[in-house]
C-alpha cells in the first residue's frame, strides 16, 4: 500500500490495538498482524509520535525482573478513533468516486 | 547478533542524538528482544527479526526534526566556564555570521532545486505557447498572404506543442530525481551530525 496512505491509518490501528487494554510494544504487534503487517521500526516511531500528541501515555511494569513499557490510551486517543469511524464514511465516499468509472488506471 | 552487540551498535549509530532519545529507543528495543525471546525465539534470530542497528538508526534520525539535531549537537557537554562564555561573546561578531552564511547556505540549495523544478516547468509551458503562438502566426501571416512564411510558422509551432507533451513527463521525472536527492542531501547532513563515536 502506498506509504503515505497507510501512516495514517497505522496511527489509528495502533490506538485501537490499546483500546480495550493496555499493551506493550511486542503485544501490539501481534495483535496487529492478522490484520496488518508493521515491523518493530514502524511502530517506534508511532508510538513516539502518539505520545507527544497526547494520545497515549505510557508507563513502566516490571516483568521478570525487568522492566516492560505500557501503553495506555487517553480520552484524546479514544476521541482520535471515534474521529476516525467519521472520516471512514468520507473514505468510503472517496472510493465510490474513484471506482465509478473505469479505474484501470493506478496511480500513486 | 547477541543483544548486548546489538545495543551497542545501535548506540553508537545514534550517538550525538539527544540522551533522552538514545535511551529511549534503546529501552524499546531490547524490551522488544526481550519479548521475541520469552516468546520462545533464539537470542540471535530475535534480534536478526528487528534488522539492523544501521538500518534502524537511518529512520530514527529520519524521523528526527533537524534543528532538534543541531541543537543536541550545540549543547555543551559541561557547564561553560566564565573565560569560555567572554570567548562566545567578544567573538560573536565572527561566529554569529559564519552561522549566518551556513544557515543560508542551505537555504540557498534549497532554492536552487526548486529553482531547478521551477524552470523546468517553464521550458516546458513556453514549448506550449509556442505552439499556440505558431497558431496565432500562421493565421495572421496567411490573412497577409506570406503563403511560405505562414507555413514555415505553422510547421514550427507544431513542433514546438508536440515537444511540450513529451517534455512534460521528462519534466515529472527529473523534478522526482530532485526531490528523492534532496531527502537524500538532509540524510546526508543530519548523519554528519550523529554516529561520530564508534560503538565498541
Amino acid at each position: 500500500m502506498d506509504m503515505q496512505l497507510k501512516r495514517g491509518l497505522l496511527d489509528v490501528c495502533v490506538l485501537a490495538a490499546i483500546k480495550s487494554e493496555d499493551s506493550y510494544g511486542y503485544q501490539i504487534i501481534k495483535d496487529m498482524k492478522p490484520y496488518v503487517e508493521i515491523s518493530e521500526s514502524t511502530l517506534y516511531p508511532i508510538l513516539r509520535r502518539l505520545e507527544n500528541a497526547e494520545l497515549l501515555s505510557v508507563h513502566s511494569v516490571e516483568h521478570n525482573g525487568r522492566l516492560r513499557k505500557y501503553y495506555h490510551i487517553t480520552p484524546l486517543g479514544l476521541k482520535r478513533i471515534e474521529a476516525f469511524q467519521d472520516e471512514w464514511e468520507e473514505i468510503q465516499s472517496i472510493y465510490r468516486f474513484i471506482i465509478r468509472e473505469d479505474s484501470s488506471h493506478d496511480k500513486t | 547478533m547477541t543483544k548486548r552487540e546489538f545495543i551497542s551498535q545501535l548506540r553508537g549509530h545514534l550517538s550525538g542524538l539527544p540522551k533522552e532519545d538514545i535511551e529511549k529507543s534503546i529501552e524499546y528495543y531490547s524490551e522488544i528482544i526481550d519479548d521475541r525471546m520469552e516468546d520462545g525465539s533464539p537470542e540471535d534470530s530475535a534480534v536478526e527479526a528487528i534488522g539492523s542497528p544501521s538500518e534502524i538508526a537511518t529512520q530514527i534520525l529520519m524521523d528526527t526534526p533537524l534543528p532538534k539535531l543541531v541543537k543536541a549537537k550545540a549543547k555543551p557537554q559541561r557547564a561553560l566556564k566564565v573565560w569560555e562564555i567572554v570567548l562566545l561573546v567578544l567573538g560573536s561578531p565572527l561566529w554569529l555570521s559564519l552561522l549566518f552564511a551556513g544557515v543560508m547556505v542551505i537555504f540557498a540549495l534549497y532554492i536552487a532545486l526548486w529553482s531547478c523544478i521551477v524552470s523546468l516547468y517553464a521550458v516546458d509551458l513556453s514549448l506550449a505557447a509556442s505552439g499556440l503562438a505558431g497558431l496565432l502566426g500562421f493565421g495572421a501571416l496567411l490573412s497577409n498572404h506570406f503563403y511560405a512564411q505562414s507555413v514555415f510558422i505553422l510547421g514550427i509551432g507544431l513542433v514546438c506543442a508536440g515537444l511540450a507533451v513529451p517534455f512534460f513527463f521528462v519534466c515529472n521525472l527529473i523534478s522526482k530525481k530532485i526531490l528523492v536527492w534532496s531527502k537524500k542531501i538532509l540524510l546526508f547532513i543530519k548523519s554528519r551530525m550523529i554516529g561520530k563515536e564508534k560503538a565498541q
